[in-house]
């Protein structure tokens, strides 16, 4: 169904058809498999990048200005590229990974190379909100530089950490979608080929609608668990 | 004669900031006995916080020489600072709790990291939270206490590992009177009970004169007065009585020209 030649609301009565949703079914599950994926990958390099940002800064536990100087200059540079080029810069990566350029996994590449530093910042700042105070008493009780980051910085600021991590999912999802472009599969390669190239309006919608909920549940699942934790720790 | 516990020597420090050099400490001699509560007193921007922190080595001084219980505080290498940090414990105006953590595991912390064994972490959690009276607490988590709670787990924190030196940085400044008094009790009882040497930094003459034995007196970086707390009250023609004067004074002149009064 079109737009072109059907009534917007008969196309959106067509975007819930049973044999649409069948075909977006494996779609869905490439999808989550690719965001899934990516966000574990992005959360554990971008919390390690994250903790050496802020460690080596200036006013830092462990100043250190060529490492912290270094690092930040190749995030920004990362980060500078608009996702559409990192994932075009990535297919060789891919291909020397994967040995082919396209399908989910060769995506994920380009995905954490794009979502990774700026997960890396987001953890910066959030770890960067931590009284002073607090770490000069962990400090001056004795605890040694790696004590400080595991058993005070991480959980005194978990749930911004979770807040950041919940923004950094749903940049996850947006580019999962655009890498459907360039051949990744998913949720964008169904909107892109149906809906851009065959003018399925009505399986067009029904990508949206997915990705809308997934967002959503994303956003919520982040707000509520950072709540919870705010109220266990009597914050709120 | 008592032993001198903490003794400083020619303690210099100066700041390095974008608008020039700030010079902190400018010399300070300064000797505390063991078992005493020895309280420093001086205005904000005194040098106070930073004398206190260079004890722990939480600022490293330009030059001079602190040595604590017989140890040479800045010859130590950094693992034996560490452990030497666990010996001294401190105490802050903004309490400085870990949130994340219960009050229990707040207390646990320094023993925690010293690697302790479980049963021995939890007799000495229990002892020293029915020391400071908070034995109904073990289990909230800081965020839901009163300042002076807060502070109760502070200087539970601080005394868990047995310190021989608690070094109280404005620990009752942000304290209403009648808690800022509970807590200069506690102080009181524990260097009783335990015979620790406490240090105590504050900008409130009122504090020192009911808690510590002895008292200096700092002035933009130096030290320009120490003696007994008796002695230096009851001499009208003592600096700190004047200073104080001084500062009564103003007090009065601003709260004046905000039209309040005192």
């Amino acid at each position: 169904m079109s737009l072109l030649d059907t009534p917007l609301w008969e196309v959106i009565k067509g975007s819930f058809a049973p044999e649409i949703w069948q075909r977006l079914k494996p779609a869905i599950g490439e999808t989550l498999y690719m965001v899934t994926l990516s966000s574990i990958i992005m959360l554990v390099l971008g919390l390690f990048l994250g903790i050496l940002l802020t460690v080596t800064n200036p006013d830092g536990l462990i100043p250190m200005k060529i490492l912290y100087t270094g690092s930040g200059w190749v995030i920004n540079c990362l980060r500078s590229l608009p996702q559409m080029i990192m994932i075009i810069l990535m297919i060789p990566v891919a291909r020397l990974f994967f040995g082919k350029s396209y399908g989910v996994n060769a995506c994920i590449i380009a995905i954490a190379a794009s979502c990774i530093p700026m997960y890396a910042r987001l953890v910066e700042s959030s770890l960067l909100e931590i009284a002073k105070g607090k770490v000069e008493a962990a400090r001056s009780i004795g605890s040694t530089n790696i004590q400080i980051i595991f058993r005070i910085l991480i959980p005194e600021t978990a749930p911004s950490l979770i807040r950041g991590f919940t923004v950094a999912v749903i940049a996850v999802i947006s580019m999962t979608a655009l890498a459907g472009m360039f051949g990744a599969g998913g949720i964008g390669d169904i909107a892109v080929r149906f809906g851009y190239q065959r003018f399925q309006h009505d399986v067009l919608f029904a990508t949206v609608y997915i990705l809308i909920i997934l967002v959503q549940l994303v956003q919520w699942i982040g707000n509520f668990a950072s709540k919870q934790i705010l109220k266990k720790r009597n914050l709120i | 004669m008592m032993d001198a516990y903490i003794q400083i020597s020619d303690l210099h420090k100066t700041y390095h900031t974008h608008n020039g050099s700030l010079n902190v400490l400018k010399g300070i001699n300064l000797t505390v006995h063991k078992g005493e509560i020895f309280g420093i007193i001086g205005f904000s921007g005194a040098g106070k916080s930073t004398l206190a922190r260079c004890i722990n080595r939480l600022e490293v001084p330009d030059s001079g020489s602190i040595r604590v219980g017989g140890v040479d505080i800045l010859s130590l290498s950094k693992k034996e600072l560490l452990l030497e940090r666990r010996k001294i414990g401190m105490i802050f105006q903004t309490f400085n709790l870990f949130e994340a953590k219960t009050v229990y595991r707040n207390i646990a912390y320094p023993l925690e990291i010293s690697r302790v064994p479980q049963n021995e972490i939890r007799r000495r959690v229990l002892e020293t939270a029915e020391l400071v009276g908070l034995m109904d607490k073990l289990n909230a988590y800081p965020g839901g206490l009163s300042g002076g709670q807060k502070q109760r787990v502070g200087i539970a924190r601080a005394l868990v590992s047995n310190p021989d030196l608690l070094l109280s940085d404005e620990a009752t400044s942000a304290l209403d009177p009648q808690t800022t008094l509970q807590i200069l009790d506690l102080l009181k009882q524990i260097n009783r009970t335990t015979g620790i040497t406490i240090l105590m930094i504050t900008h409130e003459l009122d504090a020192i004169r009911y808690t510590c034995d002895r008292m200096a007196v700092l002035e933009d970086g130096q030290i320009i007065e120490t003696g007994s707390v008796r002695d230096i009250f009851n001499n009208p023609l003592s600096r700190t009585g004047s200073i104080f004067a001084r500062v009564y004074t103003e007090f009065q002149r601003a709260s004046e020209e905000n039209g309040s009064g005192i």
